[in-house]
């Protein structure tokens, strides 16, 4: 069954999660916290330093998910509390300055410090807050300091970059009044995209175009009533949310994804930017069709597989939308951490009705459907991609997703391939 | 609180989880937040095992906390008891519901389980994961071992021994079982329970049943050992097999024990003639740092010095618990033991001491990788590659084996180390074409270069690092000089030069003084 997905049986009024049909299960959920992001967020902002106050558990989760860039000379740490924190004989906020006092002094190239929220300091109430505030008097002029929480009883996996771009917000500079529409992307993307985005966007006409986060402190965009922003990713919710208390417009789209998805994405910001429709298609013909041509090759051996996702990332239902609409793959199950419906309306449009979503994750019993389904290929952590092998079945590690540069249209052939590998591999492998 | 990028260890219910992914029939329940499942990780990808450790995580969420959390975790306690059917289970805390106190062993005792409980007080925020392996083990054993379980009569039986501390997430422990299970076999000794990695809680039962026990690895299994010997007044091995001398001593140990005779187990140890060969006379001496955990640390110098001939010119251990074994082994050497979790303490005095062959642990690796010198693992924390697809054991007969080539081959080898001498400014053998023990396309770093610091912490307020600190009084023709000396024994030269330069008295260091330099430090 190669032949591509039509129309006719793609989304409509008629996909569940249009309908409000969601699986929505609690139980034990096998995903990172937000403090994850760091890994990422720390290489995008060039003058950014993370100070995760917590326990030796979250800097033993940040060198695991770090692996060797702790070594690089990372712009992270942990600010592990100790006996002493706890039992009172050493005031956490002193205590707290003290460390920051010293990795500033050291570290006079730092223009940002997030202190960022865990489990532990939430848990005892530690008001990081007001610490951000007062470090951030205490260090006027150097270093600016923020807060936000990346703590697993608040955030999973994704959501802490979600929740350390909401931080960022508040302090973004006032758009001047009366300023020309200004574009704003929102969402740390490897650079190399980013150059991608604004290329084809300054080709389109569109005259100022700013990423949410820069590449440095000094250059985070400003905000007003008269900025259009795009979502280049599906978890920031919150970071939305906040941009537009300010009066910012978010644009609605399909998510970046694939030669269809990076089309609607940047159709959308060029609607509202008034630019001709002859124009833009002139302009983005080129990239559309080598995204086409880059993923034709993955769709024979992707087309008419069954795919299950388990939730990790946010970035399911997009990704399940790509593999779908124009690589004809079968979705069984997109699982999700959070359904943020509005943001992904136009993906969830276009999967098909059969689709399963939910929402949340009870672990057993998801692997049990897992089982039942025995989908060609399974999108999953680290943690259950070889157990789920050593019972047969190929996985795909979701965090790879998050890591690699996929969006648009040039990375649409490497985001297929991601896919299509598990796959070749099992075919080719003789033992 | 305490700054830090790098930890040696985990938290303790890592250690926890150790000792439950090893056993069979055990399940874990631990009261954790969302995200502490990143522990699994450890498990399915560095050790690649092919399933998922047996953990359930409550994964509470912050709407869990205004709410019951003992509910939650009854209720995962529960689900997890009826879906995999443990014989036994362990309960606990991590760090975040260790602040939370809904006390797991007081909620799962009014489940009335009808399996063996232990609950596990693991305090998150002192001790680290060899302790919470150590304890949990402990635990099991205290709970599990039948107090009526003797050995039997002696009649003409074979001794049996138990095999203590290896578990899940060991260095080498997989192979290193095999190795010892083997040598205990020529010497006529069988093996009763080999705990926890493999072990069920009904070969927990059994331990009594053996003649006496062998503490491999005394980080997991000391606790253990010594409570086994008060309850059941069996002896412990104490000697640790690694190195063709220790397997020696661990043999006659054994052999005193169980009464059998030594000469029964036949030395396949390749180690003495391969020392002894002629390729091996550049090895003598060699200036060598050792870091890791104090069992394989302590092993190591052995080694190092009484069977490669090396200096060991450092000596340390991340696991304070063990301070006291690093004390009386570095008495041995002449050396001030270095007993710090701070790597960047590690890294300084690496640097300082400019050895030729670093062994330590992962950590180590990169460190010497920042300061090129020469580096093998020999103790955990170690990444993907040190849980081999091929036999690697450290302990035993083959172990010495594995231990030889392991640490002779990232140095330089004796020819190459000549040529590179004579030849030093050719072409193929100049400092940009970088060694071949290090592989293709690893270009030699320029000769200077910062070092990162990256938890300011714990450095000194001294002058940013750089590798090799050059005080202003070098000269232009002997900076040139030295830049003709091998990258290998550079860092050594110039630290030489310098600590003459400092005794003598002497501001500016020029061709002569780095020539005198040369003379005086002449081994």
């Amino acid at each position: 069954m190669n032949a591509p997905v039509s129309a006719a049986t793609l989304g409509c009024d008629a996909a569940p999660a249009i309908r409000g049909e969601v699986l929505r299960e609690r139980g034990q959920r096998e995903v990172f916290c937000g403090l994850t992001g760091i890994i990422w967020l720390h290489r995008k902002v060039q003058d950014a330093f993370f100070l995760v106050v917590g326990s030796r558990t979250c800097a033993h989760l940040l060198q695991s998910a770090a692996g060797v860039m702790v070594f690089a000379e990372p712009r992270f740490g942990t600010a592990i509390i100790e006996e002493r924190d706890l039992a009172g004989m050493a005031d956490c906020n002193e205590e707290l300055d003290r460390v920051v006092d010293r990795l500033l002094a050291r570290r006079p190239d730092i223009k940002l410090l997030f202190l960022v929220g865990s489990c532990p300091s939430e848990v005892i109430k530690l008001d990081l807050s007001r610490a951000a505030a007062r470090l951030s008097v205490k260090h006027a002029g150097a270093t600016k300091v923020l807060n936000y929480s990346g703590s697993g009883i608040e955030t999973t996996f994704t959501e802490g970059e979600d929740a350390c771009l909401a931080a960022l917000v508040p302090v973004l500079r006032d758009a001047a009044p009366g300023a020309a529409p200004e574009l704003m992307i929102v969402g740390a993307l490897p650079d190399v995209v980013e150059d991608q985005f604004l290329r084809l966007f300054a080709q389109l006409g569109i005259t100022t175009v700013r990423c949410l986060p820069a590449r440095r402190a000094a250059d985070m965009p400003p905000v007003g009533t008269n900025t259009r922003f795009l979502l280049a990713q599906p978890f920031l919710g919150e970071t939305a949310r906040c941009l537009e208390d300010r009066g910012a417009v978010r644009l609605d789209a399909m998510f970046p994804f694939g030669a269809e998805g990076t089309t609607s994405w940047l159709h959308a910001a060029a609607v509202a930017f008034g630019i001709d429709e002859m124009h833009f298609r002139s302009v983005i013909a080129p990239g559309r069709e080598r995204a086409k041509r880059a993923i034709e090759h993955c769709r024979e051996r992707l087309g008419g597989k069954s795919i299950f996702f388990m939730p990790d990332s946010q970035l399911e239902v997009p990704l399940a939308r790509f593999l779908t609409q124009e690589l004809g793959m079968v979705p069984i199950e997109v699982g999700t951490p959070y359904l943020h419906r509005r943001n992904l309306a136009q993906d969830l449009a276009l999967l098909p009705a059969a689709t399963v979503i939910s929402e949340g994750q009870d672990v057993d019993r998801q692997l049990d459907r897992v089982r039942a389904a025995k989908p060609d290929l399974t999108v999953c952590g680290l943690g259950l991609a070889n157990p789920l092998e050593a019972e047969g079945l190929t996985t795909k590690w979701a965090i790879e997703l998050v890591f690699s540069p996929v969006h648009g249209f040039d990375q649409a052939g490497d985001l297929a391939e991601l896919f299509a590998r598990p796959l070749r591999r099992r075919d080719v492998l003789k033992v | 609180m305490q700054l830090t990028v790098w930890t040696y260890e985990g938290p303790p219910h890592v250690g926890a989880m150790r000792v439950a992914t090893a056993m069979e029939g055990v399940h874990y329940v631990l009261h954790a937040p969302q995200g502490d499942t990143y522990a699994d990780l450890l498990f399915t990808m560095i050790e690649r095992r092919g399933k998922r450790p047996p953990v359930t995580y409550t994964t509470f969420q912050a709407r869990d906390l205004g709410k019951d959390t003992a509910q939650l975790f009854q209720s995962a306690a529960r689900d997890a008891f009826e879906r995999f059917q443990p014989q036994a289970m362990l309960v606990g805390a991590s760090c975040t519901a260790e602040l939370i106190q809904d006390d797991p062993a007081g909620l799962v005792e009014a489940m009335r389980l009808p399996v063996p409980v232990v609950a596990l007080e693991l305090p998150s925020y002192q001790r680290k994961e060899n302790w919470g392996a150590a304890e949990t083990l402990y635990q099991l054993v205290r709970t599990l071992a039948d107090r009526e379980a003797k050995p039997a009569p002696r009649d003409g039986r074979r001794p049996l021994a138990n095999l203590l501390g290896p578990t899940a997430l060991g260095f080498r422990h997989r192979d290193d079982i095999v190795e010892i299970t083997r040598l205990l076999g020529t010497l006529g000794v069988d093996v009763n329970v080999v705990a926890p990695l493999g072990a069920s809680p009904a070969d927990l039962k059994r331990l009594g049943a053996a003649d006496f026990n062998i503490c491999l690895y005394p980080e997991i299994a000391d606790t253990t050992c010594r409570w086994l010997e008060k309850s059941f007044g069996q002896k412990t091995v104490r000697t640790i097999p690694i190195g063709h001398g220790a397997t020696l001593d661990f043999i006659a140990e054994v052999a005193a024990l169980a009464g059998v005779d030594a000469a029964a187990a036949l030395d396949t140890s390749r180690l003495p003639w391969w020392s002894r060969s002629v390729d091996s006379t550049y090895l003598t001496a060699k200036r060598v740092f050792i870091f890791g955990d104090a069992t394989h640390t302590v092993a190591a110098a052995r080694v190092a010095r009484d069977e490669l001939g090396f200096e060991v010119v450092g000596l340390g251990c991340y696991n304070r618990e063990f301070a006291r074994e690093i004390r009386d082994a570095a008495k041995l050497y002449g050396l001030e033991p270095l007993i710090t979790d701070d790597y960047l303490a590690v890294e300084e005095a690496i640097q300082a001491l400019q050895p030729e062959l670093v062994l330590g642990t992962q950590m180590e690796r990169h460190i010497a990788k920042r300061l090129r010198i020469p580096c093998a693992v020999i103790s955990a924390p170690v990444h993907v590659q040190d849980f081999p697809a091929r036999y690697s054991p450290q302990m035993g007969f083959e172990g010495a084996n594995v231990l030889f080539d392991t640490w002779v081959h990232p140095l330089v080898m004796g020819l190459e180390e000549h040529l590179l001498t004579m030849f030093r400014d050719d072409f193929e053998f100049s400092d940009s074409a970088g060694a071949s023990h290090l592989g293709h396309g690893s270009a030699a770093l320029p000769d200077r270069q910062p070092i990162a610091d990256a938890a300011p912490d714990a450095m000194p307020a001294a002058p940013s690092h750089i590798i090799e600190v050059a005080p202003a009084g070098w000269s232009a023709d002997a900076e040139k000089e030295l830049l003709k000396i091998p990258f290998f024994v550079r860092g050594k030269a110039r630290r030489n030069t310098e600590r003459y330069a400092t005794e003598q008295g002497i501001a500016a260091i020029t061709l002569d003084t780095l020539y005198e330099a040369k003379a005086h430090y002449a081994r």
